[in-house]
């Protein structure tokens, strides 16, 4: 089975103080090959954790996560990982950093050279090929991010908030930019997003989480994804439905957050 | 007292004289437009012409107190009197006053000078001559050679003219005339207001010796040798202390195991002032090239591990789950990503331990060396030579900045990226 089955995933640990975290409860998730599925939800319902577990960086104390009909454990270069920002090696040049996954597999120089010159095309980064990253601005370091996980031909991107620290224009932008790579690669592709507006224009499907413990409060599809591979995001969200499902969604995670208050006053 | 007020005079009047230069060639950068610059630390750099006119000042200061050749002379500070003069003193000896002249040649002191031949004069009391050496005073039984001494109970009662008893002064307007408790005059040529040469020799006095030494040597090695010694030893201590420090560091930085059994050590022996463990080294190594290379590898060893351990605990997690997700294996990560991210970190601690060794360095030559530029100042302070003491700190400094600022070089060379991530 192609695909990624994240089944009955937990995580729960100790506090230094004595009490006890359930980060995740009995999360599940089918995903066929080639998905975008976005993951939204308030502080502290366990995406991030969710995301780390999925890279291999976290091990689930119960569950399983099957991809291509293996077991996922430990980070692997299947599957590939695009920060919030600073992740970038700020001692290599542009070119270098896309080229570290071939390097590292130790693929020839040649071919090497043709990948990382295709994908800085395709992120419109041709030109600042040999540029330090820190001399690149906040929107063009998160295209070599991009490139630099794409490189590597992951069967799975994982993205971490991959634009949380863009300003608003240049967000609207690398929002194309992520669609247009979706669909040429065909890669799966989970994204994990504090913004409402965000989780819907990228998520082919959505996922809900709510807190405390942190596990799948409710999952959409959604039309928005494939509409603005073509379109203007713009006109995508002048769509009526989108509305709707903004609302909605947004009147959820506030009652999440009134909740979580309510319990910490009831609390003190 | 006078040299600092001098120098604070200089200090405000050239700030007023600059600042009126520079309202008239005014610059119109960014910089010159904020209104708030109280507290703007970026809006405040240093001023050139304050950097230049403060090293100035204090060489013109140095020239003016010492009498230097290179100023012109209306610049120095009155100096000690120099020449011939005479008093003359009045003895009194039961009903009996004579007076005789007392002639004082004040000459430099290192020009030997005998008390010139004088008439004896007509009295009782006979004239006497004295040689002094500038900035220094002179006792003159000046009754010896008279008929009544003080054995005959004659006494010293006026300095020309003014009347003075036993413990008195007389002011002989190049000097001061004291008369000691027992009746001695005590004659003090004016000192004015520079410096002797054995306190403070001038600038070019100092100039001229680093030229001697040079040439001809200190001590049985030439003066580069000595600094090449003690640089020898700097290098070679801190390459080894880097060579063990770095790969401890990073152990600490990746291990529990190092991190907890080296903690205890490094914190503690960190602030251990290596200058304390010189008495150590010297009961163990002895004082030759071994006892100072461990030393100086003692000084940089835990100032590189403490470096090569924040370096690596300052490597953004992002980073390496980025290298590890990319398919980077452990020696991969170690290499492309832990280690480039530490280097500016080690190159920081590198700068600090090469400055703390060549402090140490020094120190422990001015304990016990044979060669080196401690042991110069050292031995030259034996001996009061003042311009090797000035000679040596000035190389010292001049090389321990150089130092500094090679390093500086080679970090912005070798981690253009520090400060970037």
């Amino acid at each position: 089975m192609s695909g990624l089955s994240i089944q009955n995933l937990s995580m729960r640990f100790d506090l230094p103080d004595g009490g006890a975290v359930q980060a995740l409860k009995d999360v599940s998730l089918d995903l066929k090959a080639g998905e975008l599925l976005s993951v939204l939800g308030p502080s502290g319902c366990g995406k991030t954790t969710l995301l780390n577990i999925v890279a291999g960086f976290l091990a689930p104390t119960e569950g399983k996560m099957i991809l291509n009909n293996h077991e996922i454990n430990g980070p692997d270069a299947e599957r590939g990982m695009v920060f919030q920002q600073g992740a970038l090696f700020e001692w290599m040049s542009v070119r270098e950093n896309v080229g570290f996954g071939p390097s590292m597999k130790g693929m020839p120089k040649k071919d090497k050279a043709e990948i990382v010159d295709h994908l800085l095309d395709v992120v419109g980064l041709q030109d600042f090929k040999e540029k330090a990253v820190y001399e690149l601005s906040g929107g063009m370091q998160q295209r070599v991010a991009l490139a630099r996980c794409l490189a590597n031909d992951p069967d799975v991107i994982l993205m971490d908030e991959p634009l949380g620290a863009l300003d608003a224009l240049t967000r609207e932008k690398m929002q194309s930019l992520v669609l247009k790579l979706w669909k040429e690669t065909g890669k799966t592709i989970i994204l994990i997003t504090h913004s409402v507006e965000e989780a819907l224009l990228l998520g082919e499907r959505l996922l809900v989480m709510a807190p405390r413990p942190g596990r799948i409060h409710k999952e959409y599809r959604l039309p928005f994804a494939e509409m603005g591979v073509d379109a203007d995001l713009r006109e995508v969200k002048k769509h009526p439905e989108f509305a709707v499902r903004r609302e909605e969604i947004l009147g959820m995670i506030w009652d999440m957050e009134e909740e979580i208050m309510g319990r910490t006053e009831a609390a003190t | 007292m006078i040299p600092f007020l001098i120098y604070v005079a200089i200090f405000i009047g050239a700030f007023f004289v600059v600042k009126t230069i520079a309202q008239r060639s005014a610059i119109s950068d960014y910089g010159s437009l904020k209104t708030v610059t109280f507290g703007d630390e970026s809006a405040v750099t240093p001023n050139r012409a304050a950097s230049i006119i403060s090293i100035l000042t204090i060489f013109l200061l140095w020239g003016m107190f010492t009498g230097s050749a290179l100023l012109p002379k209306f610049l120095h500070a009155p100096g000690p009197f120099q020449g011939t003069e005479t008093f003359e003193y009045t003895v009194q000896s039961g009903n009996e006053r004579d007076t005789a002249t007392v002639t004082v040649v004040v000459h430099p002191i290192d020009t030997p000078t005998n008390a010139p031949e004088v008439e004896p004069g007509d009295g009782f009391a006979k004239n006497d001559s004295v040689a002094i050496g500038m900035w220094r005073s002179g006792l003159l039984r000046v009754d010896r050679n008279d008929e009544l001494g003080r054995s005959d109970g004659a006494e010293v009662i006026e300095i020309n003219g003014s009347k003075v008893a036993p413990g008195g002064s007389v002011d002989v307007g190049w000097g001061v005339v004291n008369i000691s408790d027992k009746g001695t005059p005590n004659i003090i040529p004016d000192k004015g207001w520079q410096m002797e040469p054995i306190w403070l020799p001038a600038p070019e006095a100092v100039v001229t010796r680093i030229g001697e030494i040079a040439s001809a040597g200190f001590r049985g090695s030439t003066l580069w040798e000595h600094l090449g010694y003690s640089l020898f030893r700097v290098v070679v201590g801190f390459f080894f202390g880097a060579l063990v420090g770095i790969p401890l560091g990073y152990a600490m930085g990746l291990s529990n195991w190092f991190r907890g059994w080296f903690d205890p050590i490094v914190e503690f022996m960190r602030p251990v002032p290596p200058l304390a463990l010189i008495p150590l080294v010297i009961i163990w190594a002895g004082i030759g090239e071994t006892g100072k290379i461990i030393l100086l590898f003692l000084a940089a060893l835990w100032i590189m591990a403490i470096a090569a351990r924040s370096g690596v605990s300052g490597v953004k997690i992002s980073k390496v789950h980025a290298a590890y997700s990319l398919g980077a294996s452990k020696a991969q990560i170690m290499r492309h990503v832990i280690v480039p991210n530490s280097l500016p970190e080690i190159f920081t601690g590198a700068r600090v331990a090469m400055g703390v060794c060549w402090g140490t360095v020094v120190a422990a030559e001015l304990v016990a060396a044979e060669q080196g530029a401690g042991m110069m100042i050292m031995v030259a302070s034996k001996f009061q030579n003042t311009d090797i003491v000035i000679m040596g700190i000035i190389l010292i400094g001049v090389i321990g900045f150089g130092i500094d600022m090679l390093m500086r070089w080679a970090e912005r060379l070798l981690v253009p990226w520090k400060g970037k991530g």
